[in-house]
């Protein structure tokens, strides 16, 4: 379907000169003592879709919330849709989708009261409320379920009527924050199916946040934020180019021995991470055979080999120095989140 | 696809959020039966257990009057206000469970959702405080179109200023136990001292002080003024169990007793307005 401000927005797309979506330059965010946001600065071009990737704690709900007019930052500016996050709270408002963590439906109602609630909340004109908002729940699968009490709905239905619900009055950007924490895998997948399927169908620019290094390889382009800052942003393919090894895992009968081995003979520096010897070589199949040849009887026996091209763990490895989940396993990420949730609420 | 345009902010969007709140309130006591029923035992309880048990041993200094009529314009006050704080609590509830939030991000004033909200208790309430009236010709309260009218005011004036304190005290809270403990340290001692149980006259001192310094006590007695107006009582009747609220031997009249019940509404009304739109 072609309306004019579709085809208008499309060539606002493509246009050089167009205003990006999301422009933030030096925004951080202190609670107390803590610095949750550290001054950080980038853009989104409109249109596009964006990550913000890093483990819980980073930064990552803090920064949505202040761009979603929520928080307040302490320092520096950002606009959404064109419009001063901190002195336009309503045009910025009128303007975005939001998707949180936590379900912020009401349970009590049905799926379609919970929809009308919202156009009503967002004054949508009374006339576009109906179609648009069988538009959006067709989209989503939920159309034959919009009478049923939102309680009874699974949790992938309730995340995907929260996107519906989201969408419901048109929003320039749409922010997913942890848009499939807490579904199981296959639930996972078909969210991010509608996802990029909005992408193409809305017209919209999309702000996500993920701890799943997997997930953030639907997005165009990625920010690893770790401790407050932004460390690096780029595509994703960029971004694993830029790591420049292949990833070499091996079992062994013994993996201390095994990692002095590598170490000593190889010049290699290895570390245990899934269980296995884990270390990053330049062309890793090449040096599956010259592991081998050089490997001594007496060192402890080789059981499996795998080699695989960088993921963005190691890409968030190499910039960070630690694997995500050990990051998230930091007492300081940890308190950082309780105070970010405290505060934010 | 078709784009909807939201349009800035205007008085009847304002109103139309205001509504939408309002009647979410309405859909979700309707759906909550168990509420319903369970909000009505306490005074069906006050009224046919502790009014008729009492009646026996008070019946000394009614000079004839049922003690359950004489009980009846407090239980009718209490009732409705522990339906308004319960209505109250339901913003705890929504903080809990995150439902505040997509209220909280909309692109409207803070003071729709907290208005809508208080509205949508003081209807609620007001429905409940509505089948207590209901029940009053059972219990020898001569109704009459006049005096239903009358009640059914005033008990919808104590549900909107119930409603207001309870939302200005949920503004802060984000735990149910901590809204239920503030419920029973403040609703009961209120009700107690209101003299919905006995007249407020040659009442100790302290107790007299406290008892003009609740403001229940200003929407018990304007209650019971209505319906004692109705009575076919003695006038030594009267005097002893309506004596009326004093301020330095004073009587205050009713409407001014209903203006400190509203105005004390409106002010915890703009204290809610105020935190809510503070709060991030």
């Amino acid at each position: 379907m072609f309306d004019t401000s579709a085809t208008e927005s499309q060539i606002a797309a493509t246009h050089p000169s167009s205003p990006p979506a999301i422009s933030v330059n030096g925004l951080g965010k202190r609670y107390g003592e803590l610095e949750a946001v550290r001054g950080i600065d980038f853009e989104v071009a409109t249109g596009e879709t964006f990550g913000f990737l890093g483990p819980n704690g980073a930064g990552k709900s803090t920064t949505i919330n202040m761009l979603c007019t929520l928080v307040r930052p302490t320092s520096g500016s950002a606009t959404v849709a064109g419009h001063d996050v901190a002195r336009e709270r309503d045009a910025v408002r009128r303007n975005i989708g939001l998707v949180f963590q936590d379900s912020t439906l009401d349970g009590y109602l049905t799926g379609e009261q919970n929809l009308r609630l919202h156009a009503e909340l967002y004054g949508m004109p009374r006339q576009s409320i109906a179609p648009r908002m069988r538009q959006v729940l067709e989209m989503v699968g939920l159309w034959e379920r919009r009478r049923s009490l939102v309680n009874t709905f699974s949790g992938g239905m309730k995340r995907r009527l929260e996107i519906a619900r989201g969408l419901l009055h048109s929003p320039r950007v749409l922010f997913l924050d942890e848009p499939t924490i807490g579904l199981d895998p296959q639930t996972r997948s078909s969210i991010w199916n509608y996802i990029s399927e909005l992408g193409e169908a809305e017209d919209i620019t999309i702000f996500l946040t993920t701890h799943y290094m997997e997930e953030a390889e639907y997005c165009e382009r990625i920010a690893i934020i770790d401790q407050g800052k932004i460390i690096v942003l780029d595509t994703p393919e960029a971004l694993k180019e830029s790591v420049g090894k292949d990833r070499v895992q091996i079992h062994t009968d013994d993996d201390a021995a095994a990692i002095v081995v590598l170490r000593e003979r190889f010049g290699i520096e290895a570390k245990i991470s899934e269980e296995l010897v884990t270390f990053g070589v330049p062309l890793g199949e090449e040096f599956v055979p010259r592991l081998f040849d050089e490997w001594d009887p007496a060192h402890p026996p080789i059981r499996s080999v795998s080699v695989s091209r960088p993921s963005l763990d190691d890409v968030f490895m190499s910039y960070t120095g630690s694997t995500i989940r050990d990051a998230e396993q930091s007492p300081g990420a940890d308190h950082l989140r309780n105070v970010a949730r405290m505060m934010g609420r | 696809m078709a784009r909807v345009r939201v349009p800035t902010r205007t008085l009847h969007s304002e109103l139309r959020a205001i509504a939408v709140v309002w009647r979410r309130e309405l859909i979700r006591f309707s759906r909550d039966r168990l509420r319903l029923i369970t909000a009505l035992v306490q005074p069906f309880l006050f009224l046919f257990v502790l009014g008729t048990g009492l009646s026996r041993l008070a019946s000394a200094g009614t000079h004839g009057v049922n003690f359950r009529t004489f009980v009846y314009p407090g239980v009718l006050c209490m009732a409705v206000m522990f339906i308004a704080m319960f209505s109250a609590a339901s913003i705890v509830w929504d903080r809990e469970f995150g439902f505040l939030r997509e209220m909280m991000v909309a692109p409207v004033r803070r003071s729709s959702l907290v208005l809508g909200k208080c509205l949508g208790g003081t209807t609620v309430a007001a429905f409940e405080g509505a089948i207590v009236i209901a029940i009053g010709p059972l219990i020898g309260v001569p109704f009459t179109f006049e005096l239903v009218v009358a009640v059914f005011a005033l008990q919808l004036l104590l549900a909107f200023s119930i409603t207001a304190f309870g939302v200005m005290a949920a503004a802060r809270m984000s735990q149910m136990q901590s809204f239920m403990a503030l419920t029973q340290m403040v609703i009961l001692p209120m009700f107690f001292i209101s003299g919905a149980l006995f007249p407020v006259s040659d009442l100790p001192p302290w107790l007299s002080v406290l008892n003009r310094l609740d403001p229940l006590t200003y929407a018990v007695d304007p209650m019971r003024r209505l319906i004692f107006s109705h009575l076919d009582i003695s006038a030594a009747a009267r005097r002893a169990l309506d004596p009326g609220v004093t301020w330095w031997g004073w009587r205050v009249p009713s409407l001014l007793e209903a203006a400190v019940v509203a105005l004390l509404g409106l002010v915890m009304l703009a204290i809610a307005i105020v935190e809510f739109s503070q709060a991030e």
